[in-house]
């Protein structure tokens, strides 16, 4: 069942079966911009990037995101880039899949954030939600309405972390403004 | 004559706008997917179905919106350069399996024909299935080929169409209710009787593709045929792009291994199948990312330098070869080429998605082929039964998965080691940034807290790397293990000289699909070798540098033996090569100016498979490159005017390569700029160049020759680590692969593609 998590609130990853999670994957989705007929007000695409940011020990070693689809050792990759969105019928558009158990020994946290590439607020985007999702068994462990969340550009969303042998994951959900994840890393630098 | 095809053979298609007649004998819906060269669907308009509005040009369903003809019209002029596939499917109602009725029957005709077919296929035991994919249209090397491959889904279109690529939304939308089909008609004069198998005596067909799907297997993330189009807006239910689809089941334990033209399974023990959850299941609806650093070689990115003499190591090109980038008709581009995907690949038992042993279909190259436990558990617990299981991953014939395996295994390797030098790095980088503070911190220094604090800054570093070793330790023992059972399967193209393959080595009918040039190893990968295979045809010449190497092997053996050994290279290469294709489809021609090889040559010239002596002197040099080059103009002319059988009578069109030995010797600036003129052109022709030279020798020249050397492929007869991979850039290490000392080998092998030629 989906969690509608509240700030803050941390989910330790253990399965039913008493395993750890070993893989998640971060959906992005959204409505692409309605299209108005020829003497309407000319629209802009609407462009969200999901990017995932991966620390040790406090420090940023690797990012993925669309510019930079896979990272270096493989674990976290990037489906590609969605430039205009999806129907908006609930479907991912853009998602980052992780497989924790791959992940580089040093790395302890990844951040998963959400930006507007085109600028337009949250609240201007139709159906815009992020989630995490379990991917070992498709349970959606988190999921954030964007839409109509304010005016907003940016959303730090959620952080998955070390902890004993596996991972734990603590919502965030804190709004921010920025165009790619650079411009968030005071914001998540604060989070970590 | 009517071609009656068994299930996974091909037959050419001569015809240009052919026509797919389906006889069901009952109600059923027949459309056609188009699909690019992996066998993906790059959106929904590539699904063609009754009912649906128009796709792209070239495809048309005559029979209307209710799809009662039954036909597929396909005019192949017409298609879009991005369709590499044309795949005839057959759905049926929601419900109906076709276990029950007729083997539906499939026929190629000519436009309008009432004659016999062209190619005939009768999809035999079908059982549980209720959409199937018929027959496939494909481009290879520019023409187009039809396949009889009869895949099957027990869950249906939706499970179909996301096979090839779509979301499970997407293809549950197309899939939706499959509408209620008109009557089927008998349009052929007289079909195959029900039930008959067209089995052939073709080799590739006997024992193969025998494996089906077992009934109910499958469809582990897929529903049932025909499931209302629902919003999948459950996602907890929805594991994405249907992992596990049900082309994932295939050889259930006892049915015999498959060997798609290639060698027997060696050790592919029948797997037990887990309908395990997907770890990570595929990326969905995304073939080849974009921009990703392997993005399949990108037809974009330029054949890269090679590592030249400046020490830069040379990329090695992506699997997915940029064949693309020679234009639709480029030699190459044909169903292979599956660049490396995404997912990981599972490694465990049950996770046996890739179909070990299996059919040749689709299934084997869906996204379910990745299903299954992790790849890797946790430090020090090796899964339990985790045997690897060769030919382990996406392909449509046993040579193929087995290339696309090694990629992966190379793409494993690279990356695991690119993770432990990452936690190695920022181990040593913590470590400094902490003794840095120990030793700023004054008041420190005189009591014990300053050692204390150094001697916890290094156990924190050797905490962090023995972490990161054990990690890399267990899945190099992954790998090993993997290896070990990979290696033995491989063909002759792929095996090492050592393999037993060589000693019962028979004449293919098809083309390699790759070949293998060396070894490849990182100083972490201990014993561990990759393969490197190369695509073939070659997009570039090779150049076995006999030059003074960098690395310590090189400094130990004299010039001569250095330039023995490269020629040696160059003969085992060649050897491979000519044993690797069908008898006649490769020749070898070779330039020895100065005479100085005749003694490494000697195997070459001895067994009678060179068309001419090696060519000697200046006189010989300059009339075979003018051959040649006549040769490269001729057929590159012929393409390009679209007419290949305007070729002179007589014009070998087998695949060649050029030897030139002691390069530049008896070469003047006429037989350099022929050179030159052959390793740029003569690719798209069919003439491959391999020289073996010292850069050093050729330093008279000038840069007159520098575009030369980098569009030249550099191997070395020594260990040199010159190689770049294409994902992280480490520094491979290249090995060459050599045959045994004794010479047997060779001599036994040049023997036989000798005999089989004269056959």
């Amino acid at each position: 069942m989906t969690v509608n998590m509240t700030k803050g609130q941390a989910i330790s990853l253990q399965k039913d079966d008493g395993g750890s999670l070993t893989a998640v994957r971060m959906g992005l989705g959204w409505q692409s911009a309605p299209r108005r007929g020829l003497f309407g007000r000319r629209v802009r695409e609407i462009d969200l990037d999901a990017s995932a940011l991966l620390f040790a020990g406090g420090q940023l070693v690797d990012v993925v995101f669309f510019r930079h689809l896979v990272s270096d050792d493989g674990s976290v990759r990037h489906t590609g880039d969605n430039l205009v969105g999806g129907a908006g019928t609930g479907g991912d558009d853009e998602a980052i899949l992780v497989d924790l158990q791959r992940v580089p020994v040093h790395v302890d946290k990844i951040v998963f954030t959400v930006n507007s590439f085109t600028g337009q607020t949250f609240e201007e985007v139709a159906n815009a939600f992020c989630r995490l999702v379990d991917e070992t068994n498709g349970r959606e462990l988190a999921r954030y309405t964007l839409a109509g969340g304010g005016a907003y550009t940016a959303q730090i969303m959620a952080k998955v972390h070390r902890s004993g042998p596996g991972w734990t994951m603590t919502a965030i959900g804190t709004p921010s403004n920025g165009r790619t994840f650079q411009d968030l890393l005071p914001d998540i630098s604060r989070q970590l | 004559m009517t071609a009656e095809l068994a299930r996974g053979q091909n037959h050419p298609l001569t015809e240009a706008r052919p026509e797919v007649r389906v006889s069901a004998g009952r109600p059923v819906t027949v459309g056609a997917v188009l699909t690019d060269e992996q066998g993906r669907l790059s959106g929904t308009e590539g699904v063609i179905l009754p009912g649906r509005p128009a796709g792209p040009p070239g495809v048309e369903l005559p029979g209307g919106p209710d799809g009662a003809e039954h036909r597929v019209r396909v005019d192949l002029t017409a298609l879009p350069e991005t369709v590499h596939r044309v795949g005839v499917v057959l759905a049926l109602p929601a419900g109906q399996s076709f276990g029950g009725g007729p083997a539906p029957f499939t026929a190629v005709v000519a436009p309008g024909a009432t004659g016999p077919a062209l190619v005939s296929y009768t999809i035999t035991g079908l059982d549980s299935e209720s959409a199937v994919v018929a027959l496939e249209l494909y481009r290879r090397q520019g023409a187009w080929k039809v396949r009889a491959v009869g895949q099957g889904y027990a869950a249906g279109l939706e499970a179909l169409l996301a096979d090839h690529g779509l979301t499970l939304a997407e293809a549950r939308h197309l899939a939706g209710p499959v509408p209620a089909a008109a009557d089927g008609d008998w349009l052929l004069p007289s079909p195959t009787p029900a039930g008959g198998t067209a089995v052939t005596d073709s080799p590739a067909a006997s024992g193969a593709f025998t494996a089906q799907p077992p009934p109910g297997a499958g469809g582990a993330g897929a529903g049932g045929a025909g499931v209302p189009a629902t919003p999948p807006a459950v996602p907890q239910s929805t594991p994405p792009a249907a992992p596990g689809t049900p082309a994932a089941a295939s050889a259930g334990p006892g049915s015999p291994p498959v060997s798609g033209g290639g060698p027997e399974v060696a050790g592919a023990p029948a797997h037990e199948r887990g309908g395990g959850q997907p770890a990570f299941p595929g990326v969905p609806g995304t073939p080849g990312v974009p921009g990703a650093p392997a993005g399949a070689g990108g037809p974009a990115v330029p054949p890269p330098p090679s590592g030249g003499p400046d020490g830069r190591p040379a990329p090695l090109d992506g699997p997915g070869w940029p064949a693309a980038s020679a234009g639709p008709d480029a030699p190459g581009t044909g169903t292979a080429g599956g660049g490396i995907d995404y997912r990981h690949r599972g490694r465990t038992a049950g996770a046996a998605g890739g179909a070990p042993g299996g059919h040749a279909g689709p299934g084997a190259a869906a996204p379910g082929g990745a299903p299954g436990g992790s790849g890797y558990e946790g430090p020090g617990a090796p899964a339990e039964g985790a045997a690897p299981v060769a030919g382990d991953a996406a392909g449509w014939s046993m040579e193929e998965r087995l290339y696309n395996q090694v990629w992966g295994m190379f793409e494993d390797l690279a990356r695991a080691v690119a993770a432990h030098r990452g936690a190695v790095e920022f181990a040593d980088g913590r470590m400094d940034q902490e003794l840095d503070g120990v030793l700023g911190d004054y008041r420190a220094r005189s009591d014990g807290t300053a050692d204390r604090a150094r001697r916890e800054a290094r156990a924190r570093r050797e905490e962090l790397v023995g972490r990161a070793q054990q990690v890399l330790d267990q899945q190099l023992a992954q790998l090993r293990a993997e290896s070990d059972v990979v290696e033995p399967a491989l063909p002759p193209a792929y095996a090492r000289w050592e393999s037993p393959v060589w000693s019962a080595c028979r004449a293919p009918e098809e083309q390699p699909l790759a070949v293998r040039l060396g070894d490849l190893s990182l100083p972490e990968s201990g014993a561990l070798r990759i393969p490197l295979l190369l695509r073939l045809p070659l997009e570039r010449g090779l150049w076995i540098d006999s030059g003074q190497g960098r690395s310590a092997e090189s400094l130990l053996v004299t010039p001569e033996e250095r330039r023995r050994l490269a020629l040696d290279m160059a003969v085992a290469l060649a050897t491979r090569l000519l044993a690797a294709h069908p008898p006649g489809d490769f020749a070898v021609e070779v330039i020895d100016a100065a005479g100085a090889g005749a003694r490494s040559l000697a195997p070459l010239s001895r067994s009678g498979v060179l068309a001419e002596p090696p060519a000697v002197g200046p006189g010989a040099v300059s009339g075979l490159l003018a051959r040649l080059a006549g040769h490269v103009d001729l057929v590159q002319m012929a393409v390009r005017a679209g007419a290949p059988e305007s070729l002179p009578p007589g014009t070998d069109l087998a695949q060649r390569l050029l030897i030139v030995h002691d390069f530049p010797h008896a070469f003047d600036d006429r037989a350099v700029t022929a050179l030159r003129y052959l390793a740029d052109e003569g690719p798209r022709a069919g003439v491959h160049l391999l020289l073996v030279a010292d850069r050093e020798d050729a330093a008279g020249f000038g840069a007159l020759l520098d575009p030369l050397w980098r569009s030249l492929l550099r191997l070395t007869p020594a260990p040199e680590d010159h190689l770049a991979d294409p994902w992280v850039c480490h520094a491979w290490t290249y090995e060459p692969s050599l045959p045994p000392r004794d010479g047997r080998t060779l001599e036994r092998v040049l023997d036989q593609v000798a005999a089989a030629r004269r056959r």
